[in-house]
């Protein structure tokens, strides 16, 4: 690419120009500076369009949907069943309605997926994991919560400390509107502080538990404990960032 | 008979071989594979229609890994000489080809085997495979990146595929409305009628390449 005796014509009266060698560096640079500030530009867009329409551009604020059985459970509202259990003084078995009934929470974060990917500026709402841990009484020697799904494949677990983070809620609601299936609906977990892969979707059950279990992303090699800052020990150094 | 007399209608003239015919379908065949994997991936509402999800992400990774092979391999052995050459006559512009490009076609030329449309389109790909390969490699291989680094390269990844989604419909488009050019990549050759009209300085080329290395006319 570099040799100008292009041998294809040489006779030719008009110097050549190569064209290939301008267009093939400007695009591998620009992908490189979108590589270093597509970051800082998704922000800028973000907050000169409001996410909403940054979410129609292309690469910007979009969900990526992961499941790990390769279809959506489906539960309805009125069948659905949180199921707590383990070491806890009442077990107990919660409804659409038990939970809604429950002291509600809500907050606006950005949804950040461990991969890359973002959401800013999703609205949640639901029952501090907190509020239901005390509703059920866990029992000395407890030391971890772990989570199940609807879909029978996903597990996830917390310590007890983190579970009791503030932005650690049961969600059944989702960008202001009741969780959807494909989002983990009816109810989820959202784990604020960590990677998108600690919100279980479709939860099922909490089993307080004696130890921690490291759950399916875990022992596929993620980091049991996903802190945003890229930490990984069991609490966060820097509780600011949640 | 001579050369310039041959039927103006007989598909004389080579303007791809084998080897790049091969690689051509080979590229194609990856780059499919590559969006229709991409579309449910992108868009999570379609997966698990017809594979699980993470069965389709090992499909698009090692297809995306693979995808550099058909154009190296066309290039590098000594199999790889029109290729290489074709690659020359893709990076080398005359001032005509520039001012062609920059009139959208309405600017005089003396067309090469490629125009500069065609040109232009083979060099925005050759670029995109490198740059989805890394950003590709980046989203999958996270762990050796900054959170900051991992969401630039899904910003990238993302709005190249769109790029190169737009540039293949639009590859696609001008073959089915250009019918011969397009039977070209199928059978390799064109006929002198079609290069007089598309090609005129490949075609004053080849005939006299034919004169001076082969003296004689192949019929």
């Amino acid at each position: 690419m570099s040799s100008e005796s292009s041998g294809v014509d040489s006779e030719s009266p008009q110097k050549r120009i190569n064209v290939g060698r301008r267009v093939f560096l400007g695009v591998t640079v620009l992908g490189a500076l979108g590589v270093a500030f597509g970051n800082s530009a998704q922000n800028v867009l973000g907050s000169v369009f409001g996410s909403g329409i940054a979410g129609l551009l292309p690469g910007g604020d979009r969900f990526r949907i992961y499941s790990i059985t390769g279809s959506y459970p489906k539960i309805s509202r009125k069948r659905y069943r949180l199921e707590v259990s383990g070491l806890v003084d009442r077990p107990t078995t919660f409804t659409m309605d038990d939970l809604e009934a429950m002291p509600k929470t809500s907050f606006t974060k950005t949804f950040q997926c461990v991969t890359g990917w973002r959401v800013p500026d999703v609205q949640w709402e639901g029952v501090q994991l907190a509020d239901i841990l005390k509703h059920v009484g866990v029992q000395p020697g407890a030391v971890a919560v772990s989570f199940d799904s609807y879909d029978h494949s996903d597990t996830e677990s917390l310590t007890l400390d983190q579970a009791h983070l503030p932005d650690v809620i049961v969600a059944y609601s989702m960008l202001g509107a009741p969780v959807t299936t494909e989002h983990g609906g009816p109810v989820r977990l959202y784990v604020a502080p960590m990677f998108g892969y600690k919100s279980l979707k479709w939860l099922s059950g909490i089993r307080v538990v004696d130890r921690v279990e490291p759950g399916f992303w875990e022992q596929n090699g993620y980091p049991t404990n996903g802190w945003l800052d890229g930490t990984t020990g069991p609490t966060n150094p820097d509780p600011g960032l949640t | 008979m001579s050369i310039t007399d041959a039927p103006a209608k007989t598909l004389r003239l080579l303007r791809f071989n084998r080897v790049q015919r091969a690689a051509h379908w080979a590229n194609a065949t990856l780059f499919f594979i590559l969006i229709f994997t991409a579309i449910p991936l992108y868009f999570g509402s379609f997966f698990g229609v017809v594979l699980p999800r993470h069965l389709i992400e090992q499909i698009h990774l090692w297809t995306g890994l693979s995808l550099a092979l058909p154009v190296i391999i066309s290039l590098v052995g000594p199999w790889g000489e029109a290729m290489r050459q074709d690659v020359r006559r893709i990076n080398f512009w005359t001032r005509d080809e520039l001012e062609w490009l920059r009139t959208a076609g309405k600017s005089p030329l003396d067309a090469d085997k490629f125009n500069p449309g065609q040109k232009l389109n083979a060099i925005f790909v050759g670029a995109s495979i490198p740059v989805m390969l890394v950003t590709g490699s980046m989203l999958q291989w996270f762990r050796f990146f900054p959170v900051s680094i991992r969401s630039g390269a899904t910003f990238v990844h993302d709005i190249f595929a769109w790029l190169i989604f737009i540039v293949v419909v639009g590859h696609i488009i001008m073959a089915l409305t250009h019918r011969e050019a397009l039977r070209s990549i199928f059978g390799g050759r064109v006929t002198e009628s079609w290069a007089k009209r598309h090609a005129g300085r490949w075609l004053k080329e080849q005939r006299q390449r034919e004169l001076t290395i082969e003296g004689v006319p192949k019929t």
